[in-house]
């Protein structure tokens, strides 16, 4: 049984000075649906959590002008709800309502997903597909770290002692831009992804793609934003022969591993068609836009 | 260690306890507080047991830190019939006999009960989708999902 000491500061520099401080592992808590199993199963004497939620903006999500600043601890249930945002990034709300059940989404966050840090963490290709930035705060001031540089490896970010997300902005998408994420599970509800990929793409007035990205969940370490794929795109009108091109531009990037839930192989050949399906209903989105 | 002081509200009531900082809500409920209708199943967020509201959202509660609800508003089983008698949901349950051994009920009630305040006139994929982390082995669900169905209809005033 780990010994828990439970701090909720109400400002980031209480934050960022009791993890600076911690004489014992610190961890950050926001909706705590993986931190919570993960110190059940730790063999730590104790814990300091340090609850971010009561710092102002952790909870909240602004749309404006400038794009979208995100509260790292918004429920994925309370980002969901958002009409708002739903309208501008469908394929990241898409992403935070494949979270676990409803009950987990009523906790869980986006930012904890990407503190989190795993290589099947749904809203992270859909984040960084969008172009995020990652704002963190730490004893030195503030950083902001692209979505896909965040991730190390598995379970690892590039978070130093006494540093915590601050926020997450999203820049307002060029016109006719939409996004997509889709995954694969093996049943139709509730599962970690055995292969997961975002795509945006912009179109113009012919319907020619003129900018793309695409990203690729647990088929690798780290969540990999793919530009070899984003480039077959590019310059083409999305037909079968550019995707075909992007989904073996996306495979022949993943390097999966096989485990109970799918073989590397399996993993890498989905991952393709994962992408391929996604960049057709960007496309559709975004030619609405 | 010091225990901690928490003031909240569960069911409406104002309520005081004092827990140690790594115990569960479910722990709180169950251990302190003496409100044993929420279950323990897994006690890792997968199996809806523990379900509660938590200002108004569906979460579970072995997931939430007795700590963390400090000035919440709590929903529990014990909260949903109004004194009056049962709600209609439990009614519902009883007339589909939606239930076998029971554990999972009261969770099932919970959220069947946000599911439709959130949304009254589900169709039966969005009931199953936004029920999935209810886990029940023994119903198979077809009886669970015609109670909730059945309830929808009732509430909404259409049966």
């Amino acid at each position: 049984m780990v010994s828990v000491v439970y701090e909720a500061p109400d400002s980031i520099e209480g934050a960022i000075s009791l993890l600076a401080n911690a004489d014992i592992p610190a961890k950050i808590l926001a909706g705590g649906t993986d931190l919570i199993i993960q110190t059940n199963g730790s063999a730590d004497e104790s814990r300091l959590f340090v609850d971010v939620k009561r710092i102002d903006g952790m909870l909240d999500a602004r749309l404006s002008a400038d794009g979208l600043d995100l509260g790292p601890s918004m429920s994925c249930a309370e980002f969901t709800a958002r009409d708002d945002i739903r309208k501008v990034f469908p394929g990241l709300v898409e992403a935070a309502y494949l979270i676990g059940s409803t009950q987990v989404q009523g906790r869980a966050s986006l930012g904890g997903n990407l503190c989190n840090s795993s290589p099947a963490a749904d809203t992270v290709p859909a984040l960084v597909v969008n172009g995020a930035q990652c704002v963190i705060a730490g004893p030195g001031g503030e950083r902001t770290v692209a979505a896909e540089e965040f991730m190390t490896g598995v379970g690892r970010n590039c978070m130093e002692k006494g540093e915590l997300l601050k926020i997450i902005h999203l820049p307002t998408p060029a016109a006719k831009t939409s996004d997509a994420y889709l995954r694969f599970i093996p049943r139709t509800e509730m599962d970690i992804a055995v292969a997961g990929a975002g795509v945006s793409v912009t179109l113009d007035d012919d319907g020619t793609c003129t900018a793309a990205r695409v990203a690729i969940g647990a088929v690798a370490p780290t969540v990999l934003l793919v530009s070899a794929a984003a480039d077959a795109l590019i310059g083409t009108k999305l037909d079968d022969d550019a995707l075909q091109a992007a989904a073996a531009a996306a495979s022949a990037a993943s390097s999966p591993i096989t485990d109970r839930r799918g073989t590397a192989e399996y993993r890498r050949q989905i991952v393709g068609v994962l992408v391929k399906r996604a960049a057709r209903i960007a496309a559709t989105r975004a030619k609405g836009n | 260690m010091a225990k901690s002081h928490v003031t909240t509200s569960i069911n409406g009531q104002p309520q005081e306890f004092l827990c140690e900082p790594g115990d569960t809500l479910l722990d709180v409920l169950r251990n302190d507080l003496n409100l044993t209708g929420t279950k323990e199943g897994c006690g890792s967020g997968d199996c809806g047991a523990c379900s509660v509201t938590l200002n108004g959202r569906l979460v579970c509660s072995c997931l939430v830190l007795g700590v963390e609800v400090e000035g919440a508003e709590v929903g529990t089983i014990e909260g949903v019939s109004t004194g009056d008698g049962l709600h209609v949901i439990q009614e519902k349950f009883l007339e589909h006999a939606a239930l076998q051994c029971g554990i999972c009920t009261p969770g099932l009630i919970v959220s069947a009960k946000a599911l439709l305040e959130e949304n009254p006139n589900p169709t039966e994929e969005e009931a199953r989708y936004y029920l999935a982390g209810n886990l029940c082995r023994c119903t198979g669900y077809d009886k669970i999902i015609k109670a909730v169905m059945d309830s929808a209809e009732t509430l909404r005033g259409v049966a």
